[in-house]
Order: C-alpha cells, then sequence, then structure tokens
C-alpha cells in the first residue's frame, strides 16, 4: 500500500518546504506582532478617530477569508506600482496584516488585564508612553496571552497552507507538485497532513501546558 | 485604475449563482459539522476510555491539520479508498468534518458548565442518562456556548472561500473566474471582499440577537 521508495525520494524535497512554510509563518507572525501591538494600541487609544481605524482594521482583515486577501494582494500589488514582489514577499504581507488583525484582539484583552494603577505608576515616574508600552504593557500582556499567541501561530501554520496559489513553494504546493508527478493523491497528502501534525500537535500541547502554567500561577 | 462597474452588473446572474453555491456548502457544512461535532463530545465524555483515546486524537490531527489539505485528501485521495466524491460533497464533507471537532470541544466545555447538582437532580427524579442529556443538559448549555458556536460558524462561512480550490463554483471561484476572463482584478477582488464582509457582519448580528434572545431566560449564579 506504502511505497516507501517514492516516499523517502520526496523527503528532501518536503523538507525544504518545510523550511520554506515555517519561514513564512515565522516571518509573519513577527510582522503580525508589531501590527498588532500598534493596532490594539490604537483600539485603546483616548483618540476617537484612532479607535474608529483599528476598528476598521480588524473588521476588514478578520472578515475578509485569507485566501480573498492573498489573491488581493498578488493581483493588485503590480497593478499600483509594486512590480516584481517575489511570492514570499507577497506570503508574508498577507500572513502579516491577517494575523495582525487577530494579535490585536489578544494584545486588546492583555492590555486591559494591566492593572491602571502601574500605568499611572509609570507616568508619575516620568516614562514615556513609548517607554509605558515597551517596559510595562507589551512584556506583560506576553505574559499573559501567551496561551492565546501559541494557538494563533498554530492557526497561521495552517493558514499558510493557502500561500501555495500565489506560488511559493511551501509544504501544499511541494506536495501538490509531487502528487501530480508520482498519482500517489492519497499518501502523497497523507505524509503533507503528517508534516503539519508534526509540528502542530506539539505546538498545541505547549499551548495548553503553558495554560495550565500560567492558570495556577495567576 | 477605473472602476468599471459594468464588469459586475454584466455578470449578476453567475456571481449571484457562486453566492447561492457559498451559502449551501456553508449552512450543509456547519450542520453536518454539529451533528457530529455534538456526537464526538457525548461519546467522548459518556464513552468510557476507549472511546476517549481515539477521540482524543481525532480531534487533534484534525485541529493540527489545514482546511486546504483535509479537502486534498478527501477529493484527491479519496478514489483510493473507494470515496469517488462530487467536488461539492467532498467539500461539504470536509466542512464538515473539518468543524466537528471545534464543534465538539465547544460542546465538551458548554457540557462541563452545567452544574453538577442539575444532573444529579435529575438523576434523582429518575431520569435516564440520555433523558438527562436532551432535557437538562443541552438546553442549558446551549445558551451558554452560543456566542462560540455562533463565532465557529463565521469562521466556517470565510473558509467557504477555500472550497474554490477543489474547484467548487462558489463566490470566490465565480468572482476570480469573471477576474482572470476580463483582466478586471480590481472590480472583482473588491466585490469579493464587501461580499465577505456582508456575509460576516450579518451572521454576527444575528448571532448577537440570538444571544439575547435565548439568555433571557438564563439565570447566572
Amino acid at each position: 500500500m506504502f511505497d516507501w521508495p517514492t516516499f523517502l525520494e520526496s523527503l528532501p524535497l518536503m523538507a525544504q518546504a518545510l523550511v520554506v512554510t515555517l519561514q513564512t509563518s515565522l516571518v509573519g507572525l513577527a510582522f503580525g506582532f508589531v501590527i498588532g501591538i500598534a493596532v490594539a494600541s490604537m483600539r485603546l487609544s483616548p483618540t476617537p478617530l484612532l479607535r474608529r481605524l483599528g476598528g476598521a482594521y480588524i473588521f476588514v482583515f478578520r472578515g475578509v477569508p485569507l485566501l480573498v486577501q492573498l489573491l488581493f494582494i498578488y493581483y493588485l500589488l503590480p497593478r499600483i506600482g509594486l512590480p516584481n514582489i517575489p511570492p514570499i514577499g507577497a506570503a508574508i504581507i498577507g500572513l502579516a496584516l491577517a494575523s495582525g488583525a487577530y494579535i490585536a484582539e489578544i494584545f486588546r484583552g492583555g492590555f486591559l488585564a494591566i492593572p491602571h494603577g502601574q500605568l499611572e505608576a509609570a507616568n508619575l515616574l516620568g516614562l514615556s508612553p513609548w517607554q509605558t508600552l515597551t517596559r510595562i504593557k507589551v512584556p506583560q500582556a506576553i505574559r499573559l496571552t501567551l496561551p492565546a499567541l501559541v494557538n494563533e501561530m498554530i492557526l497561521l501554520i495552517k493558514a499558510s497552507s493557502l500561500v501555495s496559489v500565489v506560488g511559493l513553494a511551501d509544504l501544499t504546493r511541494v506536495a501538490q507538485n509531487l502528487a501530480a508527478s508520482n498519482y500517489l493523491f492519497l499518501q502523497t497528502y497523507l505524509v503533507l497532513a503528517l508534516f503539519y501534525c508534526l509540528i502542530n500537535i506539539p505546538l498545541a500541547g505547549l499551548g495548553s501546558l503553558l495554560e495550565r502554567r500560567l492558570g495556577r500561577s495567576a | 485604475m477605473m472602476f468599471d462597474v459594468s464588469i459586475i452588473t454584466d455578470r449578476v446572474e453567475p456571481i449571484l449563482h457562486g453566492l447561492l453555491v457559498t451559502f449551501q456548502t456553508w449552512f450543509a457544512g456547519v450542520l453536518i459539522g454539529l451533528v457530529l461535532g455534538l456526537g464526538i463530545a457525548v461519546l467522548q465524555l459518556f464513552g468510557g476510555r476507549w472511546l476517549r483515546i481515539p477521540l482524543r486524537m481525532f480531534i487533534e490531527v484534525i485541529r493540527a491539520t489545514p482546511f486546504l489539505v483535509l479537502l486534498f485528501l478527501l477529493y484527491y485521495g479519496g478514489p483510493e479508498f473507494g470515496l469517488s466524491l462530487e467536488p461539492i460533497t467532498a467539500g461539504i464533507l470536509g466542512m464538515g468534518v473539518y468543524g466537528s471537532v471545534y464543534f465538539a470541544e465547544i460542546f465538551r466545555g458548554g457540557f462541563q458548565s452545567v452544574p453538577k447538582g442539575h444532573v444529579e437532580a435529575a438523576e434523582c427524579l429518575g431520569m435516564g442518562r440520555w433523558q438527562c442529556i436532551w432535557r437538562v443538559q443541552l438546553p442549558q448549555m446551549l445558551v451558554i456556548i452560543l456566542p462560540a458556536l455562533v463565532n465557529m460558524i463565521t469562521i466556517l462561512c470565510k473558509e467557504t472561500a477555500v472550497l474554490s480550490i477543489i474547484t467548487i463554483p462558489e463566490l470566490t471561484m465565480v468572482l476570480t473566474g469573471i477576474g482572470s476572463e476580463t483582466f478586471a482584478f480590481v472590480e472583482t477582488l473588491l466585490v469579493l471582499c464587501i461580499g465577505y464582509l456582508i456575509l460576516i457582519e450579518l451572521s454576527s448580528r444575528l448571532g448577537l440577537w440570538l444571544e439575547r434572545r435565548v439568555g433571557r431566560f438564563l439565570v447566572r449564579s
């Protein structure tokens, strides 16, 4: 049933593609993190306009399916004068913009959970808003929301399978190409699923471990 | 960059048909997902260890696998184990299976949120286990888990876009098809985005309305 020679032959290609998948997801997550902190700060800002803008960002980037967002970036960036963006660029931009919206919601909860007295104390001690954000709010918010952030990472790694439609040779794309040439669809896609499981199941375990740990000490 | 409205207005009929397919796959997928999910949750909680462990593994594996990969397995891999499906059937089944594990987790949380005293009271009154699930636990937990269910249902609405990759003629496939036919990517993709935003907004509004309506009867202690 299982064709071992073909499987072993395909392993180096799949391993390469795994690196591409991890790279795009991690870089996308890193940018999404920055976007998320910025948007969450906007949502909680005293200025109504900024609050509105932050809300609109989350509404749009959480409401439109990621696949549509990726198609948008892929087809439209060249038309507004940004030609020759390599597929990996389009993929990372797409993942970053979308995960930014989800991370913003996570961080909003994290920021709100920080006692207000701390922010007043920071203000009294003469910390600038930037210092308050980077030294007081973000480190604590990360600790509070770590399980949710791990969960977001799993979602992002899964979502990265969609970057195959913009032509990036990620895990899913490479498996598609392999299946098209070896005709072993079931086997190739089972191996593909296994690759995702090997990354995501340990991550999910880490997430629930963190949840229990942090829940106990909180 | 001009916006050419005629590209859309000339093709209202196929676009509406795509919307219909989106609705069909969404509803059918949600329905299958809810039924499967409830089944998984009940078996997991009341079925003993020999069911709990394999079900737990099933949930973990499906949750770790991207929806697109699940579709590939069903649609392209299916014929190899005697399951030759039309794209739309494979898509609906895929949505159902994908959604079921998330629904199962929601239901499980719901069952555990019903106070133990109610279950004991039902037992004292001579209700059987299934009667207790059906008459005492389900009605109460549905109110509590409604927001989570609505959230998952809207997520599944967005996942229908992925069905275009296995050639199901839903909204995304129809509009990107028009886009590559006419090279009017701006118009078609904008309409697509707005269409999904309206769908999502409507379903979350409906969810909020439902929550208020059913929440009237819940006494929170």
